[in-house]
Parts: structure tokens; C-alpha cells; sequence
């Protein structure tokens, strides 16, 4: 069975949606990423979606649920590279995805994590 | 006598008459061709049209308009009646180049038919034929009035909505007009994809040109502030007038998740701030102010 791959990179766990997402894919990441989180004690989530192109309610609902799971495991989440296709069809939806951060791509996303850790980087300090 | 019988001998035989009669009576009740070029067109048009008209009765018969006899009748028609809508003849003026075409072909047919009962039928066949093709031409005229109303809404919609970069990574998009549901998707697609190109984390949304902030177009803004959020990019709102932020509190309509400001200025500054660039002084000269900027940025 096809799996996302999570890679871990310091305190963060860096996930890249390649594939099309379907119902049961999503619910595998979710259970892989709370953990592969709660084993490594990664402090930060970096999921980059830039190759998704096609999302439904359930799909935006996975995301906001990682995010929240994330944080209640204290890692911060950031979904980047989100498709304008995708973000005007997820407001659409009405899920606006309040709790979950954003950002442009991986670049802006790893800074907006090393921002939130304290300047925490790459494993070069514990918790 | 069979129907539509005479109306074609008349074309036949005494074409230059009716043509000559139907000339001089489109001048009298069309006040547009009274320059000599318009009617020379006219002159032109209705030569063309009836020698279209004549070899189509003869070989497609005079009952109905829509055989394959009757073609080259109605694409002719249909390029005049185009080409007078849009050098903006009234949809009268349009019609009556085929109406009144009736008259002179009355006249000639009561000189050639005598018997009453021939007489009525004739008129009645000649009078659906011109009905038909006036209305063709009617239509065709609605028609080429629509295609102009489509295209220049099409245009309206693409000039109204540019995004205009700022400053490397801040974009503002100055929002002019009512702002519809269409007109939102278009702007919502326009800034994201611009967005996406420009790498910018900073979109300002002014909305000076904005006449009128109803629940709707709030909805509107707040969506494309929501979708800008989702990709990554912060939204402001610039140019909110003193009646529109009372009509906006008095409708009940939570902004606080926006960072809101009364001038494109201000928010521009808010923007300059956040990417960590500051300005000083106001003397200087443009070099000075760009190394500082520079150093700023640094």
C-alpha cells in the first residue's frame, strides 16, 4: 500500500504531498505523522502541499485535524504551498482552516517554524 | 394560381423598378442614410439584396425562407443587419430595410393581378416571406447587440481588476466598482495567481473605488482574505471611507481578523514594516533613501 513519506530534519518532520490524496491515504498520514511526532519529539510539522491539486471537504478537515493533533503533541504545523485553485475551493467550502499556519513555500515555511521554536534549529538544542 | 407565383415574375421582370421604388422610400422613413456615402451603401445593399432575393424565389420557391435556396438571402441579411447595429442604427431603422420593401412589391403586383382572391393571396404570401426576413433581421441585430454588451463586459472585468506590485513581496489590488460575485471570483483568481508568481507575502485589498460595503461584498472580502491566508499570504484592507466603516459596524460585520486601515499609505507602511524595511527622514536624496533601504533590507 502507498505511503507519504515523513522525513525527519532536526526537531522538524518534513512531509511532501506528491501523490493524489484519497480518503484512506489521508487517514494513514494522520495516524504515521501523530507517531512519527510523538517518537521523534519533533517540535515542528512542515506539511508542503503544492502538488495537490484537487481537495473536498474531508481532505480540509484532514489538514485542520493534523494541525490541531500536531499541536496538542506540541509541534507546530505549517501548510505550505497551497494551490490558489485549492485555497478558493476550500473557502468556498467554508473551511477557512482558522487554527492551521500558513505559508508560501518550504523556504518561508521553515522560517516561520525557527520564528515559533525560539530560534531553535536543527537539532542543535534539546527541549 | 399557385402562391408566391407573381411575386417572382415581378423580381424577374421588373426588378430595377422596385428596386428604384424601395431606394426612394427608405429614404424617406430612415433619417441615417441622408449622407451621400450612407446612401450609396444603402443603393449597394439593397441591389445586392434583391438579386439575392430574386434568384432565391426562383429556385427555393416563395413560401418558406429556411431552404438551402435561401442562404446566401439570410447571410446577406444577416451581415447587414450586423453591420447596422453596430454603427448604432435604432432597431426600427434595421427592420425597415426589409418592411419596406413591401410596398413597391404591393404596387407591382396589383398592376399584374387582377381577381381579388389572386390579389389577397399574393399580398399574403409576399407578407410572410418580408415578415420572416424581418425578423431574421431583428434577431440578428439582438444578437450582435448582446455579442457587444458580452465583449465589453468581458473587457470591464479585466480592466477592473489589476494587481499592482508595491515593493518586492507586496502586492495591492485597488478595487473599483461593485463588487459581484463574478467580479470576486476574477479578483480572488487574479491576486492568488499573482501571488503565486510574485512569491509575495503581503496582499493590500483597497477598496476606495468601492461604492458601497453591503453583508455581500464583506462575504466577498472576507473569502479572498480567507484564500489569500490559506496559501500563505497576509491580507490588508486599505481605503475604508468613514461611511463604510459606520455601515460595516452597523451591520454587524466582524473584520477583526483583518488588519484594516483607512489609506493605501498607511497599510503600505504596516506592509514595509512587517518585511522589516524602515524609512527615515524626508530630505534626503533618492540615493540616500535607497541605501538606507537597502541596509534595511540587508
Amino acid at each position: 500500500m502507498e505511503r507519504i513519506p515523513i522525513l525527519k530534519m532536526g526537531e522538524l518532520l518534513l512531509v511532501s504531498i506528491q501523490v493524489d490524496m484519497h480518503d484512506r491515504l489521508a487517514i494513514q498520514l494522520q495516524d504515521d505523522l501523530t507517531s512519527q511526532i510523538a517518537a521523534t519529539s519533533a517540535r515542528g510539522v512542515l506539511i508542503d502541499i503544492s502538488a495537490l491539486e484537487m481537495v473536498d471537504s474531508f481532505m480540509g478537515r484532514m489538514i485542520a485535524n493534523i494541525a490541531a493533533m500536531s499541536r496538542v503533541l506540541d509541534a507546530e504545523t505549517v501548510v505550505v504551498g497551497m494551490r490558489p485553485a485549492v485555497a478558493i475551493t476550500l473557502v468556498e467550502l467554508g473551511m477557512s482552516l482558522p487554527g492551521v499556519r500558513t505559508a508560501l513555500d518550504v523556504e518561508r515555511g521553515m522560517a516561520l517554524l525557527a520564528e515559533e521554536m525560539g530560534g531553535v534549529r536543527h537539532g542543535t538544542a534539546g527541549r | 394560381m399557385q402562391e408566391g407565383q407573381s411575386i417572382v415574375e415581378v423580381l424577374t421582370s421588373s426588378s430595377q423598378e422596385v428596386l428604384t421604388r424601395w431606394i426612394a422610400l427608405q429614404r424617406e422613413t430612415v433619417k441615417s442614410t441622408t449622407s451621400a456615402a450612407m446612401e450609396d451603401k444603402v443603393r449597394q445593399q439593397s441591389a445586392e439584396f434583391l438579386a439575392a432575393l430574386t434568384s432565391a424565389v426562383k429556385n427555393g420557391g416563395a413560401v418558406a425562407i429556411t431552404g438551402p435556396a435561401w442562404t446566401p438571402v439570410r447571410e446577406l441579411l444577416a451581415r447587414i443587419s450586423s453591420n447596422r447595429a453596430l454603427q448604432g442604427f435604432s432597431p426600427a431603422e434595421t427592420a425597415t430595410f426589409v418592411f419596406s420593401l413591401k410596398q413597391p412589391l404591393f404596387e407591382q403586383i396589383r398592376r399584374r393581378v387582377t381577381a381579388a382572391d389572386d390579389l389577397a393571396q399574393e399580398t399574403w404570401a409576399i407578407n410572410k416571406l418580408l415578415d420572416g426576413l424581418g425578423l431574421l433581421t431583428t434577431e440578428v441585430y439582438q444578437k450582435t447587440r448582446e455579442d457587444v454588451i458580452s465583449r465589453q463586459r468581458a473587457e470591464m472585468l479585466e480592466l477592473s481588476t489589476p494587481v499592482v506590485t508595491l515593493w518586492k513581496g507586496v502586492l495591492a489590488l485597488p478595487l473599483i466598482g461593485t463588487l459581484d460575485s463574478e467580479r470576486t471570483q476574477v479578483v480572488m483568481e487574479n491576486l492568488l495567481q499573482r501571488i503565486v508568481e510574485t512569491g509575495s507575502t503581503i496582499a493590500i485589498l483597497d477598496i476606495t473605488g468601492v461604492p458601497t460595503v453591503d453583508t455581500l461584498v464583506a462575504q466577498h472580502l472576507l473569502k479572498t482574505v480567507s484564500a489569500a491566508r490559506l496559501m500563505g499570504a497576509e491580507c490588508m484592507i486599505s481605503g475604508i471611507r468613514p461611511q463604510i466603516a459606520q455601515t460595516i459596524v452597523h451591520l454587524g460585520i466582524d473584520l477583526n481578523a483583518i488588519v484594516t486601515k483607512a489609506t493605501l499609505a498607511d497599510a503600505f507602511t504596516i506592509a514595509l514594516k512587517r518585511l522589516g524595511i524602515t524609512f527615515s527622514g524626508g530630505n534626503e536624496s533618492p540615493g540616500g533613501l535607497d541605501r538606507k533601504i537597502a541596509e534595511a533590507g540587508a
